[in-house]
């Protein structure tokens, strides 16, 4: 079990292909983790996640990373800070050249004249190292603080998005961007509402969806004008009046905005809540998801500590049936969209070994408590997760909780699958005996 | 906005009773218990404002959804015509004792003169340590990790609510009659902070609060540290601070070029 960093991780996520997994934290360092290759002579390690590249920014906190699907050889990926957008390049090195005629091994420029004969330099293998250099740097675009960025699937062109504007960058241009949503009024005093997230389309390259802190979702088409501040859908929840208070707004605000990976669905969290939107359908969600109702009791609370602006992620897997977010006390929760079924796990190393099975933990709102159960008073509401990212393919996870980082998979153990719950199961005779013994079963890989 | 009639509901379990229709009879029939823990939010979202500026990490967002709740309270207080009420008793007050506003609109502790201010900030502090007090103690064993307590949060406040109420009925409205029609100025001010800004020079900050009485230090340890100090921001703080404070003056000499170059910009 490793700890690798003293800093808040602030920010995780896996590349297309699942074999990299980028992690920023608050103190400006990238680091990079590869899987592992299947081997052999130890396939009970295959698919354990190494550190492959780490890389400082002379900047500030890290506050998102996105990977650019990968073209060749190297990979690439965009890192953003409160003001700036760095475009970094990742190769393998394992061999350099030897045997310059103009200058000897040291670097030192050699005297012509002490040159008596030509040769070719040749290429030596060396210890493989891993590189990265920064491209690209995309400054002086925002005046408030980044909260996120996205790549288009055209992969020309990004956009970053602060709390009033949202720009367009080709990744070939970095002293050119344009402003396509803009929603600073002309008088700040009039300001209400911000913008908290946005993110392109999967597949539509003209596409984009933000989102605000009034609990409203804009899709935008930028064809239509320059200038999308004319959104072309407008998803929004009237409010329920049962349940009004002082808070309703700010709980209403969205923390995080997801497309699904197939491009039909836009997945919200705001404070309580994971909403699923058809983007068919702008006047309700398709879906809402608690996912810990017991803190509305407790918002004026949460509003002293300034909980209640915390800002967590959410976030689809591979096949977009199941849904996850962070919560407090190291929890995080998986919601599945099919059976409806939802587990509460926990990331915490007292509670994991290497290779334990991970057991749902489950809150007592008032009453008796279980055994097993944890209070709602007994949460520790400065472990909080906020950060999660899903493999594209596979059931594995990356969860930070404050400066770890927590890796969760599911495991094939010889013939037996160890996931009941999301039906990847082998045979049918097995799943009962292990739907008899557990609900869920994960494996614990704690970095 | 609500349809009149309907009550919101205090999110910590305490519900207010149901109201009749809203005017001027409605104040005297609105619950004491939700009008008091309505006053303990306003005054609780303003004291947030204030300190926007001294977040480890500026939020606007934060800000503008305080600045909001702040409006929803002014905006129900006018419907029940206790706003109106308020500024008629405030009339009669002096108006150094309306430091609220004064404090809101102060934009930069370094750039203005303290000299003023630590008065101003003992007198906040000196009338709302009746108020502050019980919470804040509450508050300050919270405060290394924010767990909540099993009361509910007004629950102790309320109570020394009712022994005060009367010698602290004024100067609280003194303080809130000024933020109305000073509240638009100082938002923006606030929000004008907004613009890449980094938390003001602890030192300057330090200097303001030297002047306060050491019996309400508890007070100052929680408004320094509540919205600074989150849970794992205490590390953050202990290994950075020597660098921001000795930083901070640069940095906000740079923010403020940012600001003018905005401006010319025009962008």
């Amino acid at each position: 079990m490793r700890c690798f960093s003293a800093d808040i991780i602030s920010t995780v996520e896996f590349n297309s292909s699942g074999e990299l997994l980028a992690t920023g934290d608050k103190g400006g360092r990238v680091v990079v983790f590869q899987r592992e290759q299947e081997s052999k002579s130890q396939p009970q390690r295959r698919g354990e996640y190494n550190v492959y590249s780490t890389f400082q920014k002379i900047e500030e906190k890290i506050n998102k990373i996105k990977w650019l699907p990968q073209q060749n050889a190297a990979y690439f990926l965009l890192s953003t800070n409160d003001k700036t957008v760095k475009l970094w390049k990742i190769s393998e090195r394992d061999k350099r050249p030897e045997g310059y005629n103009l200058k000897d091994e040291d670097g030192r420029i050699r005297d012509p004249s002490t040159i008596t004969s030509l040769r070719v330099p040749v290429l030596q293998p060396m210890d493989l190292m891993v590189e990265a250099t920064a491209r690209r740097v995309f400054s002086n675009a925002h005046t408030y603080h980044i909260n996120s960025i996205s790549v288009n699937s055209d992969l020309q062109t990004f956009i970053s998005t602060d709390d009033l504007r949202v720009n367009l960058w080709n990744l070939e241009i970095t002293d050119r961007s344009f402003n396509i949503v803009d929603i600073k009024p002309a008088n700040m005093e009039e300001l209400t509402e911000v913008i908290t997230s946005a993110e392109f389309h999967p597949q539509q390259c003209h596409t984009f969806a933000y989102s605000s802190s009034k609990g409203s979702i804009r899709l935008c088409d930028m064809r239509q004008a320059a200038l999308c501040d004319k959104h072309c859908k407008y998803f929004e929840e009237p409010e329920d009046p049962s349940t009004r208070s002082f808070f309703s707004e700010i709980i209403s605000s969205i923390s995080d905005v997801k497309f699904s990976h197939n491009g039909r669905y836009l997945m919200t969290r705001d404070y309580l809540t994971v909403k699923v939107w058809d983007l068919q359908m702008e006047n309700k969600p398709l879906e809402t998801y608690q996912v810990h109702d017991y803190l509305r009791g407790k918002l004026c609370s949460l509003y002293e500590n300034d909980c209640i602006f915390d800002k967590f992620e959410c976030v689809w897997n591979g096949s977009d049936s199941v849904i996850m977010t962070g919560s407090y006390n190291n929890f995080f929760r998986m919601f599945d969209r099919n059976t409806k079924r939802d587990v509460t796990l926990e990331a915490s190393r007292e509670n994991s070994k290497p290779r334990a099975i991970l057991k749902p933990r489950k809150v007592c709102v008032g009453g008796k408590r279980r055994k097993d159960e944890i209070s709602v008073d007994s949460l520790d509401f400065s472990k909080k997760i906020l950060h999660t990212t899903w493999h594209p393919h596979e059931n594995i996870i990356a969860v930070a909780a404050t400066n770890n980082l927590y890796i969760f998979q599911d495991k094939v153990v010889g013939l037996f699958i160890w996931n009941s719950r999301w039906g990847r199961v082998k045979s049918s005779k097995l799943q009962r005996t292990w739907n008899d013994l557990v609900q869920n079963c994960y494996l614990v890989i704690i970095y | 906005m609500f349809p009149k009639g309907t009550k919101r509901k205090f999110a910590d379990g305490e519900e207010a009773a149901p109201s009749e229709a809203p005017g001027p009879t409605a104040a005297r029939a609105l619950s004491s218990a939700y009008s008091l823990q309505r006053q303990s939010l306003l005054d609780m979202s303003l004291i947030k404002l204030q300190l926007c500026h001294m977040l480890v990490e500026p939020n606007l967002c934060r800000s503008v959804l305080i600045a909001n709740t702040v409006r929803q309270i002014q905006e129900e207080m006018t419907q029940d015509g206790t706003w109106q009420i308020m500024t008629q008793a405030l009339s009669q007050c002096p108006s150094d004792r309306l430091v609220a506003s004064e404090v809101l609109c102060r934009q930069d502790p370094a750039s203005q003169s303290p000299k003023p201010v630590p008065a101003a900030l003992e007198q906040t502090l000196q009338e709302e340590s009746y108020q502050e007090e019980v919470v804040m103690e509450e508050d300050s064993h919270a405060a290394p990790s924010p767990q909540l307590s099993g009361a509910p949060y007004l629950g102790p406040f309320s109570s020394s609510w009712d022994e005060e109420e009367e010698a602290e009925d004024e100067e609280e409205d003194s303080e809130e009659s000024v933020s109305e029609p000073e509240e638009e100025s100082r938002t923006e001010q606030v929000f004008g902070t907004f613009e890449i800004k980094q938390p003001p020079a602890d030192p300057a900050l330090e200097e303001l609060f030297s002047d306060v009485d050491p019996s309400y230090y508890d007070l100052d340890t929680v408004l320094m540290q509540s919205p600074k100090m989150g849970p794992y921001d205490l590390l953050e703080s202990l290994s950075h601070s020597p660098a921001l404070s000795s930083t901070a003056s640069c940095r906000s000499d740079l923010n403020e070029l940012d600001h003018i170059m905005e401006i010319i910009v025009g962008s």
